[in-house]
């Protein structure tokens, strides 16, 4: 038999204190997980009933495969190695963008739903300017990125101003500048850059293309645009959270009668609020179009990115931080859904799943809501166990039309009742 | 002894905080029986939960020595149960007949029968003398009518316990008089009353026990007429109770806040008009009158959150009708709002910014537009300290964590401390304990003492008649009065506010 190790003393003691250094710090960490879980449990739990329904209409179509599936639907860019990191990058800068927009405007009590024609405004811009004027190459990029992000917060500028204003809902009013940014993007290449032979913009000049990410991300289109992208979100955060306007546009965002009873300028922090959010939205256009080989359609669309910003604003809690990493998620997701079409799936069902997980968000709360509410009641009913004639009759009486004759009835069920009993 | 309603060792829980822990209330046939305690002490959760609108965690509930299982207000209903709520529940765009029989209508082939519903009124409007016109319509009514209303749905549901959820609050003394009379009339009948309220005189007046409740817990049942007003209010708090207010004799300064001519457009009709008036350092001017005559549009119109159709108003000799609210606020004026959770504090944001709400744009809380939050939360927590204002994690908690008492003293605290010649004051005790209403009536006379103005708009008379030096009362939109506290009583403040009687003499 072994005897069991005996220590000197010191080192026992080096080992405790070691292992109490231990202890607080592993506390100290679960306590900020904790926090960290509790704030993002509507997200998680939003992700995850996304995820199920989507394995469960990946099992209908094909059980087989619908494990591997879903297991590459999560590793989403992940499959594609460093290329396929840089995709995802590419592709996750311009809904980071327009979740921030979305984001921002919820800070301060606005829903706009109007990034995607910010973007649209921002992108055109951004391409006219890349194709038509020359500029040296350093800087021919940056101009078109500022003057695309001027217009995106022109766009946005004037929902902001009719409900200042006027009070015209903005929901209202920046939808229908979708509209018309739609139309008049179509006009504006037709006159201005248009390729005719293949009905699209012309692609903008190698001076205007943003400097490439290809020697991180060998072998994919990923650019600067993602960095851009963080750096702005940052400085979003910074406003929102650290600024004297950020706080008078939160206030607003909170409560708009406390803000305005405090003295702050409610009218122009809504305008404040909608350029800004517009400028995201606008930036998010050009960084999506100062690319090589990429050019606008001269058929009606509107940018499916602005309403996908809606989303990632949604996932993110409204915060520009959680835009960029819910951004971040859809992007990977949407990957994953590129990479799924090596099973047997149509790309359509990442679209059902994503959908599936912005609704799962928009209710999560209410689910919660509900689970509380009910397992009180349950509860309550399980402790008491009474079974109540008087409840039963009354899920009777929903069925007859109220009358006059409830006391009589009353009266019947009670003497009944006190028969039997 | 029979009793008809038993709630035995009730306890219910609103997450860490227990709304009622075991408590019993025990209620005769044919007794008013008062339910006293103060704000927060758990009396409405107790009647909501008689009522069916919450689920007791534990305890069960007894009517006529039977058990019974209250889910929701229709199984209330069903066992005789009716409740008229602090904030009526009617239709305004209804008839008076259509809000009574809502939920009941009684139909014939898909039509609603009206026959039947109108003869049963009739007779229940003749008996209890409950004048109301069954074809007017809610919002054409008075408050107090409106009253009847909710009474007269009881009796039409056959209801023979009703509960009164602050019955009192919005109405005149006159009508309180007719309100008693009318209850005493129900007990007289046997039908068993339970009144909520904390107030003390109308207990004394009405009631024949009274439970007294405090923070959850059943202090006990006394009959009323072996106990006096200061053993019932000391049961309440749990201390002795200072009821007069100590102030000093002081004479009324210059003027410091005038309104001139001021007509303020509300709901499509005038809610003020060409109303005159003015405050003076060293004195608190009092507005008395009923809900709803135009105080809330009055003190918005002056404070910046309503337009103002015509007039003017002047601060300091300045002109400050058209000025932005900010601008108003650096002019030296104070506002403490009537809806403290709408207006006067964000729920959402923290202590801190809640107490820099108006001045964060400062330069002391600023520097290059960026907040210096250590200056913030060094000043919160200054005023944190000087007005004892309570929270579970000081300058940081959320507010809307707070206790309606804390969140006033903060709303208070704050505008105290700015710098300031008015301090516009609306209902500021409204939903307070006894604790915190002393605690403000004597920071606001001390305000007064230290040379400034107080505009002090209320519906308490009490608080009107205690604090102020000169009382103007208004009536649909104008001061019909002014009166002096000293030679003036209730009753005649009434006839006033009521609109029965009008001065000659106009501030």
């Amino acid at each position: 038999m072994r005897k069991p190790l005996k220590c000197p003393l010191v080192l026992k003691n080096i080992i405790d204190k070691i292992r109490s250094v231990f202890k607080i710090i592993f506390s100290f960490i679960w306590k900020i997980l904790k926090k960290v879980l509790i704030v993002i449990r509507p997200s998680l739990i939003a992700i995850a009933v996304g995820l199920l329904i989507g394995l469960i209409i990946m099992l209908i179509f094909n059980p087989y495969d619908a494990f591997p599936a879903l297991m590459t639907l999560i590793l989403g860019g992940f499959n594609g190695g460093l290329k396929g990191i840089g995709e995802t990058l590419e592709l996750a800068a311009p809904i980071m963008l327009t979740g921030l927009a979305v984001a921002f405007a919820f800070k301060t009590g606005l829903f706009n739903i109007g990034a995607s024609g910010q973007m649209m405004m921002g992108a055109y811009v951004a391409i006219h300017v890349g194709v038509r004027w020359t500029l040296p190459s350093g800087l021919h990029w940056i101009v078109a990125l500022l003057l695309g992000m001027t217009a995106g917060a022109v766009w946005g500028l004037v929902p902001g101003i009719l409900k200042a204003l006027r009070n015209v809902n903005e929901v209202v009013s920046s939808i229908m500048m979708n509209y018309i940014a739609g139309y008049l993007l179509i006009f504006l290449i037709q006159r201005n850059v248009f390729l005719e032979l293949e009905a699209r913009s012309r692609y903008v000049q190698s001076t205007a293309v943003l400097p490439s990410l290809q020697s991180v991300f060998p072998g994919s289109s990923a650019n600067i645009g993602i960095l851009i992208t963080m750096v702005v979100i940052i400085i979003a955060h910074i406003i929102i959270h650290k600024t004297t306007l950020g706080f008078s546009l939160r206030a607003a965002g909170f409560s708009f009668d406390g803000s305005k009873y405090a003295g702050m300028n409610t009218k122009l922090n809504i305008v404040i609020a909608m350029t800004l959010s517009g400028m995201f939205a606008g930036l998010a256009g050009a960084i999506s179009f100062l690319v090589r080989g990429k050019a606008i359609n001269t058929a009606f669309v509107i940018f499916s990115q602005g309403f996908d910003g809606i989303s990632v604003a949604l996932l993110g809690l409204g915060e520009p931080i959680g835009a960029l990493i819910a951004g971040l998620f859809l992007a990977n997701l949407r990957m994953g859904g590129f990479y799924m079409q090596l099973y047997s799936y149509v790309p359509q069902i990442i679209d059902i799943i994503v959908a599936v997980i912005i609704y799962a968000t928009a209710i999560s709360i209410a689910i919660q809501a509900l689970l509380k509410h009910y397992g009180e009641r349950l509860g309550v009913f399980y402790r008491n166990r009474i079974r109540d004639p008087l409840r039963v009759f009354y899920k009777k009486r929903i069925r007859d039309p109220f009358s006059q004759c409830i006391k009589k009835r009353r009266e019947k069920k009670l003497s009944k009742k006190e028969a039997k009993s | 002894m029979n009793y008809k309603v038993e709630m035995n060792d009730i306890t219910k829980k609103f997450g860490s905080l227990v709304a009622n822990d075991q408590v019993t209330l025990k209620v005769k046939p044919g007794e008013i029986h008062a339910l006293l305690g103060e704000n927060g002490a758990g009396k409405s959760t107790l009647m909501s939960i008689l009522f069916g609108l919450y689920i007791a965690e534990k305890g069960e509930i007894l009517i006529d020595g039977k058990k019974v299982s209250i889910q929701n207000p229709n199984d209330a209903n069903l066992l005789g149960i009716g409740m008229v709520h602090q904030h009526f529940k009617l239709v305004e765009t209804f008839t008076v007949l259509d809000n009574i029989i809502l939920g009941v209508e009684e139909t014939s082939k898909g039509l609603i029968n009206y026959d039947h519903a109108v003869e049963k009124l009739t007779l229940l409007i003749k008996t209890y003398h409950l004048n109301v016109d069954l074809n007017a319509f809610i919002k054409d009514i008075t408050v107090g009518q409106q009253q009847r209303v909710e009474i007269l749905k009881m009796l039409y549901r056959d209801s023979d316990i009703m509960i009164f959820d602050e019955p009192t609050a919005v109405l005149t003394p006159q009508e309180i008089i007719e309100l008693i009379h009318i209850m005493q009339n129900f007990a007289k009948e046997g039908k068993t009353i339970i009144v909520i309220t904390h107030k003390l005189n109308e207990i004394k007046a009405v009631a024949d026990r009274c439970t007294v409740l405090r923070r959850g817990k059943c202090i006990g049942t006394v009959n009323v007429k072996d106990v006096t007003i200061e053993q019932l209010a000391e049961m309440m708090v749990g201390r002795e109770v200072s009821f007069s207010v100590d102030k000093p004799e002081i004479q009324a300064g210059s003027t410091l806040f005038t309104i001139d001519h001021l007509t303020v457009k509300g709901r499509g009709r005038h809610a003020v008009t060409n109303l005159s008036l003015q405050v003076n350092s060293n004195e608190i001017v009092g507005i008395a009158g009923i809900d709803g005559n135009g105080q809330t549009e009055l003190i918005h119109a002056i404070t910046g959150l309503l337009p103002i159709e015509s007039g003017k108003v002047t601060l300091n000799n300045i002109d400050i009708t058209r000025m932005p609210i900010r601008q108003k606020y650096e002019k030296g004026m104070s506002h403490i709002p009537e809806d403290r959770q709408k207006h006067g504090i964000i729920l959402d944001f923290d202590l801190q910014s809640n107490l820099v709400l108006q001045n964060y744009y400062q330069p002391h809380f600023q520097k290059m537009r960026f907040l210096k939050f250590k200056n913030i939360q060094k000043y919160a927590e200054e005023l944190i300290e000087r007005f004892d204002i309570r929270s579970e994690r000081g300058s940081k908690t959320s507010v809307r964590q707070m206790s309606g008492g804390n969140q006033q003293k903060a709303i208070l605290g704050r505008e105290i401390s700015r710098n300031h010649n008015v301090l516009i004051a609306v209902q500021p005790t409204r939903g307070l304990d006894v604790g915190a209403i002393e605690y403000i009536h004597q920071r606001l006379i001390e305000e007064r003492n230290s040379g400034r103005g107080v505009l002090l708009v209320s519906l308490e008379i009490e608080e009107i008649m205690n604090l102020s030096d000169r009382i103007l009362v208004m009536y649909e939109g104008e001061i019909v009065g002014e009166l002096d506290p000293k030679k003036t009583n209730i009753n005649e403040l009434g006839l006033y506010m009521s609109g029965a009687k009008r001065g000659t003499t106009h501030a």
